[in-house]
Order: structure tokens, then C-alpha cells, then sequence
């Protein structure tokens, strides 16, 4: 071999046909109308139409609170996770992180069936018990391996200048464990927002989310709106990111 | 007002099963500085973590000024901590690091601000309070930490290993200012090392551990020229420690030499042990003077004075430190002087063991292992004509040091275990060997072991003692 950084050829290749050109034709099909022209009506119509704008809003409102629930339950679960004197065995972690090696499509039609079989109206309510139960290991995980690592000492000392373990934990343990937080936000807000299958079978489709219009865009063939409704959601994405980025840094985060 | 700033009283602390500190009784004076040292694992921070309130012991108390700490809280007692890597909150500056025990106790902004600005200044780190406290050095780190800790006028300040993440250099200018610190403040400090030069240096009083045992308390002077024990003798300070044997009261004899020194009261012929520092075995020209004469066997600088190996006339390898060096293979006259000679009581002299007697073999307890009784001497018929020894009575077995061989192979022998505790006694190892259930042995050899060796024990069948133990006992 000539030289090592040849290697990374394959890879290279990958990410240029199955990440790089996609992204590109998103671009290009968004700002094109049917006929291959220029136009930026695609994007215009995204905000002058009302439904969009309303499924929009809707998908923001339950990403958040599909976030919030995810820490309000994820955390006190990372926290028993990660204290010895709770958890005396690695089945445990193994037994939350389990869901995530299930394909979540088969969670979520099971959930349904759930709750058909109970009698429970599908609505809101099952939609964020479906969101919820697909995207919590995401947020327990990161903000577990936080917790886990985390020198005790930190703690300690806080219990040693006088504070009592709960005000302990809220100014030194909480503050210090925010890195893995935002990688669980990360990982849970963004995929919410553009999910529409957990909205397809979990409310049978009364609530829409902005997932859910890019599906019906793009399966009726109506390319470049499709499109141009991913460009936008692309950005969205990107400015979360950018947004949790530096707060994530410190180690112990997932990304 | 008590002079007992702290009392701590029978104490043990067991984990696992294992014990860690067994019934430890010592008293801490107020405004004094106290260090606990002794190796890895002898209980030392096992102790500092109770008196803080972070372990409760299992049995005993510990008080303070007279009053229980049992059922105390870590954050109710009036003592703060130096974490060993400081534990300073990553996510606060040095100003908010300083000030957190403040706040929590709900002090005045004004009186906050006067106070860590007043210990910011007695650490010398007056200008570092808007610095991340990630960005200073171990050596500020530290400052910071011990600043956080008095800034609440703790009545005691427990400082755990405080030094031991900075280099020499930094240390021992830390060991200056945590002295000059200690004497501006009138805090009592509990201060725990493993390192004897810092314990000698900084305390009014080292109190030695090991296996969770006290071993002595005194003054650095008093463990330093006092040991009681070999073991002590050998952690603290270099020296020679050699087997003797008290002839009378104020008369010894080791190497091969009898000496005067000025011990008294352990009887006649009483096997002692010896510790003679290597400062104070002295050259003579005199043969007036001359106590032994000894070939030199090696001479290295060590800066301040020079450091010699010589094989005494009998025999004995010694260590000897003088400002002068003597050239080696050349034969040089030496003398101790009697208030120099160190004489301590020998911890034990043999193996003693306890076991069953089972005709052809004696099933000994701990260490768990059998003893064949082929070729050994056993005990006679009793006054009465009984037979002393009938099948399952119980036995007291002296297995003297030298009967004890090591192999290499761990499965050789009669059991194994991993060698615990070297002593070079001037011309032998004195090892102590701990079995894997837990039980000891101590060797005399020539052979060189490293510490934490694994190794088959096997007995040789010389100048073992078989006899009955008593009924009533």
C-alpha cells in the first residue's frame, strides 16, 4: 500500500453516495418546482400554509414533551442505575437498554395492539406513551454513563462544607451530570420531531406530526415540497445541535 | 473544656467481612496536628472517613469535645475536609468553590465576600477568584481545596493525602505552608500519609498503622528513635535491624558482638530484636573505641551524606550513613554508641500453631494444612502413665522460623500463600508469609523474595515442638 490514508477510500465513497449526494438532491429538489425550474415557492408555501404551519407547531409541542417526560423519568432511573448500593448487578442497565435492540416499529404496533386490547382511546395520551417508551434507554444512557462516572468524591465534599445529600445532589451531582443530558435531549427531540410512524399506528393518524406530512408528500409523489419540507426540518435539527453542542462537551457525553 | 478535642474509643470497622481498624483507641488534642500513617490498606483513611462521618464504625464511638458523633451527619459535625484529589466542583469558579459552605449555611453576602477573600489571601491565591478551577495547577488546586475547608472554621480540618498527587518539589514546599498554615490557624489537623518523611516533618504527634492495628503514638522523635516494634522501625526511616539476644540489663549481644546499651527489665538470654539507625554506626581510628571491625562493600552519594554497605567480621551485612566516604574492600573500625542501640521485644520466636493431633498426621487449624508426625518427637507418656496424645486431642505445634521452606512450585508444598512482609535482618530475610485463608507464617531465609511473590510452604522436620494443649485453656 502506498498510503495509509488510502484506506479511508471505501468509507469515503459511502458517505458520498449515501449521505453527501442525498443531502445535495434534497437541496436541489427542494428549490425546483415539477419542472426542474428555480423557484422558492416550495419553501413560501411551507410558511404561508396554515395546516403545515399548525402540524408544525403540534410536532415542537410533542417533541418537548416527550423530552420533558424523558427526564423526568430517565434521570431518577440513571441515578438508581448508577449507585452501587441500588443496583447490584449489570442485568439491570442490560433489562432498560433492551428495548433499544428491538425494532421500534415492532414496539410500537405491539403498544397499539396494547392498547386496543385494553380499550384505551388512541389519542394524545397513547401517542406520548409510545414516544416515550421508544426514546427513554436514549436518554437514560447517556446521563447513566454521566452518573456512573462521576468521582463520588464531588458529592462528598459538598455533604463535608454542610449541604444534606438532597441539596447536595441538586447543586454538585445534577449540574455536573447536565453534559449527558443534553446528549439524551439530543438524542430524543430531534428524532421525535420527524418521527411519523409512532403517530401512524399510535393515533391512527388524528394527530399529524411534521414527519408525517413529509411521508404523505413524498408517497404522493410530490417531490420537491417533500423536499424542501426536509430542508427545512434539516435546519431545525442543525440549529438544536449547534445549540447543545458545547454544553454536551464535557466527557461522559454520547456524541 | 475537655483538652480532648477528640476521643475516639474502641473502634473496629469490618468490610466484607474483612477487618479494617480492630478496637483503635487514641485521643486527638485540640490545636494539635495529628497524622495517621501506615501502608496501603492499614485502616488509615478507613479511620479519617468515620471521624468525618462518611463510614459508621461497627463498634465503638467516636467523640468530640466530649460529645458522641454517633448518628451525626457528615454535614452537622464541625470538621471539613481536604479531599485526596481535592474534589474542587468543576462547574463553580474558585470564588464559588470558596464560598459554597457559606452559602449553604445561609451567611451574609458581605460577610462571604470578606471571608473567602481573607483565606484567598492566606493560601496566596488572592488573584484566582474568577478562574476556572480546572485551569490551575495540582499545586493551587490544593490551595483552593484547603481554602474551601477553613473558610467554615472548622474546629478540626481532616486532610486526606493531601500531597500526594504533586511532585517532590511542590510537596515540600506544601509541607511549609500547611505547617505555617496550621500554626496560624490553631485548627487540629488530622492529616493522613503514607509518606514517613511528610508524618515526620509536619505532626506534633504520628500515631503508625498497620493491618488495623495502632502500632505506636509519639512524637516524630520518639517513633523515630523509639520504634517499638520492627515494624515500626522498618517503615519509619532507614535502618538495621538485626537479631540479639539481652544478656543482662544494660548488655547485649548481636553480630557476633556483645555492646552496651541502655535498656533494662527484659530478663536474661531473651531473644530482642535490634534497630540501629545507619547515622549512628561511627568509623574510629581508635582501637580503643573499636567495637567490630567490617570490609566495605559499597559507597554511593546521596547529596547530604554517603550511603555504605559493609560485611561485618561476623558476617552481617550493615547500612551505614556518614559524611565521609571509605573506599571499598577497605577494612574500617566501627563503634555504636549504647544510647543508640534500639532494643525491642521480639513479637514472637517461632511459629506457634494449634491443631489436632490424628496419629499420623496433625490437622493444624490456621493455616489450614496437615503435618505428617512421621520422624517428629511427640509428647511422653503423662505422670499418670496416661498417653499424653489420643486421636483428636488438640495439640500446640512451635515450628521455628528456619523449618520453613519456600518453593517456588505453589502446589509443592503443604499449602501457599503470597509473600506479605520482607525484613532484611543483616545476614537473613525474615518474612512473613499470609496462607490464602488467611493465616500467617514467618520464614527466616536466605533466598530472595519480592513482596506479593506466590509461594508453596513447605515444613522441614527440625526443631519442631509437639505438645498437649491444656484441657482448661
Amino acid at each position: 500500500m502506498k498510503k495509509r490514508s488510502n484506506w479511508s477510500l471505501p468509507y469515503v465513497l459511502f458517505m458520498v453516495i449515501f449521505v453527501v449526494l442525498p443531502l445535495i438532491l434534497i437541496l436541489v429538489y427542494a428549490f425546483q418546482d415539477g419542472q426542474g425550474r428555480f423557484t422558492l415557492a416550495n419553501i413560501t408555501k411551507f410558511f404561508t400554509d396554515k395546516d403545515s404551519l399548525s402540524t408544525f407547531a403540534v410536532s415542537i409541542e410533542v417533541a418537548l414533551e416527550n423530552t420533558l417526560l424523558c427526564i423526568l423519568i430517565g434521570y431518577p432511573a440513571a441515578w438508581i442505575l448508577s449507585r452501587k448500593e441500588y443496583n447490584k448487578s449489570a442485568v439491570t442497565i442490560v433489562l432498560f437498554i433492551m428495548p433499544m435492540w428491538i425494532n421500534a416499529l415492532m414496539r410500537t404496533l405491539a403498544t397499539a395492539q396494547l392498547f386496543t386490547v385494553l380499550g384505551v382511546g388512541l389519542g394524545k395520551g397513547t401517542l406520548l406513551f409510545g414516544m416515550v417508551y421508544d426514546y427513554l434507554p436514549f436518554m437514560i444512557y447517556p446521563i447513566y454513563n454521566v452518573l456512573s462516572k462521576m468521582d463520588k468524591s464531588y458529592a462528598e465534599a459538598a455533604v463535608d462544607l454542610g449541604a444534606t445529600p438532597w441539596r447536595a445532589f441538586w447543586k454538585v451531582t445534577v449540574p455536573l451530570s447536565m453534559p449527558g443530558v443534553w446528549s439524551g435531549v439530543l438524542m430524543v427531540f430531534m428524532p421525535t420531531v420527524s418521527t411519523f410512524a409512532i403517530s401512524e399506528f399510535l393515533t391512527n393518524n388524528k394527530i399529524k406530526l411534521f414527519g408525517t406530512i413529509i411521508q404523505e408528500n413524498i408517497n404522493s409523489s410530490m417531490w420537491n415540497y417533500g423536499a424542501a419540507l426536509s430542508f427545512i426540518m434539516l435546519i431545525i435539527i442543525g440549529i438544536s445541535s449547534l445549540m447543545t453542542k458545547d454544553k454536551e462537551q464535557a466527557e461522559g457525553g454520547l456524541i | 473544656m475537655t483538652d480532648k478535642i477528640i476521643d475516639i474509643q474502641h473502634l473496629s470497622k469490618s468490610f466484607n467481612g474483612k477487618q479494617v481498624l480492630a478496637d483503635i483507641n487514641l485521643y486527638i488534642r485540640r490545636g494539635e496536628f495529628v497524622t495517621l500513617l501506615g501502608p496501603s490498606g492499614c485502616g488509615k483513611t478507613t479511620l479519617l472517613r468515620m471521624i468525618a462521618g462518611f463510614l459508621e464504625p461497627d463498634q465503638g464511638t467516636i467523640l468530640m469535645d466530649g460529645r458522641t458523633l454517633d448518628g451525626i451527619p457528615p454535614y452537622d459535625r464541625p470538621l471539613n475536609t481536604v479531599f485526596q484529589r481535592y474534589a474542587l466542583f468543576p462547574h463553580l469558579d474558585v470564588y464559588d468553590n470558596v464560598a459554597f459552605g457559606l452559602k449553604l449555611k445561609g451567611t451574609p453576602k458581605d460577610e462571604i465576600d470578606k471571608r473567602v477573600r481573607k483565606v484567598l489571601k492566606l493560601v496566596a491565591m488572592s488573584d484566582y477568584e474568577d478562574r476556572d478551577v480546572e485551569t490551575l495547577s495540582g499545586g493551587q488546586q490544593q490551595r483552593i481545596a484547603i481554602a474551601r475547608a477553613i473558610v467554615n472554621q472548622p474546629k478540626v480540618l481532616l486532610l486526606d493525602e493531601p500531597l500526594a498527587a504533586l511532585d517532590l518539589k511542590m510537596r515540600k514546599d506544601m509541607q511549609t505552608e500547611l505547617k505555617e498554615m496550621h500554626r496560624k490557624l490553631g485548627i487540629t489537623f488530622v492529616y493522613v500519609t503514607h509518606d514517613q518523611e511528610e508524618a515526620l516533618t509536619l505532626s506534633d504527634t504520628i500515631v503508625v498503622l498497620n493491618e488495623g492495628h495502632i502500632q505506636q503514638i509519639g512524637t516524630p522523635t520518639d517513633i523515630y528513635n523509639e520504634p517499638v516494634n520492627s515494624f515500626v522501625a522498618d517503615f519509619i526511616g532507614e535502618s538495621n535491624i538485626l537479631n540479639g539476644t539481652m544478656i543482662k540489663d544494660r548488655r547485649v549481644s548481636f553480630i557476633g558482638h556483645d555492646f552496651d546499651c541502655v535498656d533494662e527489665g527484659f530478663g536474661e538470654d531473651t531473644p530482642v530484636d535490634i534497630v540501629v539507625r545507619p547515622e549512628d554506626i561511627y568509623f574510629t581510628t581508635d582501637p580503643a573505641k573499636t567495637q567490630f571491625t567490617a570490609t566495605v562493600k559499597s559507597c554511593t552519594f546521596k547529596g547530604v551524606h554517603y550511603e555504605m554497605f559493609v560485611d561485618t567480621d561476623s558476617g552481617n551485612e550493615l547500612m551505614i550513613q556518614d559524611y565521609d566516604p571509605y573506599p571499598v574492600g577497605s577494612v574500617v573500625n566501627l563503634y555504636i554508641d549504647p544510647d543508640d542501640i534500639q532494643v525491642m521485644r521480639k513479637e514472637r520466636t517461632c511459629n506457634v500453631l494449634e491443631g489436632v493431633w490424628n496419629q499420623d498426621t496433625i490437622d493444624i487449624e490456621k493455616p489450614e494444612f496437615s503435618l505428617q508426625t512421621e520422624g517428629l518427637k511427640l509428647p511422653g507418656r503423662k505422670a499418670d502413665g496416661d498417653e499424653a496424645l489420643q486421636p483428636g486431642s488438640r495439640v500446640k505445634v512451635e515450628i521455628p522460623f528456619g523449618s520453613v521452606d519456600l518453593l517456588d512450585d505453589i502446589d509443592a508444598g503443604l499449602t501457599s500463600g503470597e509473600v506479605y512482609f520482607i525484613l532484611y535482618k543483616g545476614d537473613h530475610y525474615h518474612l512473613t508469609v499470609k496462607t490464602e485463608d488467611g493465616g500467617f507464617l514467618w520464614v527466616d531465609t536466605q533466598d530472595i523474595w519480592d513482596k506479593g511473590d506466590l509461594v508453596g510452604v513447605a515444613i522441614k522436620n527440625k526443631g519442631i515442638k509437639i505438645s498437649a494443649c491444656d484441657e482448661e485453656a
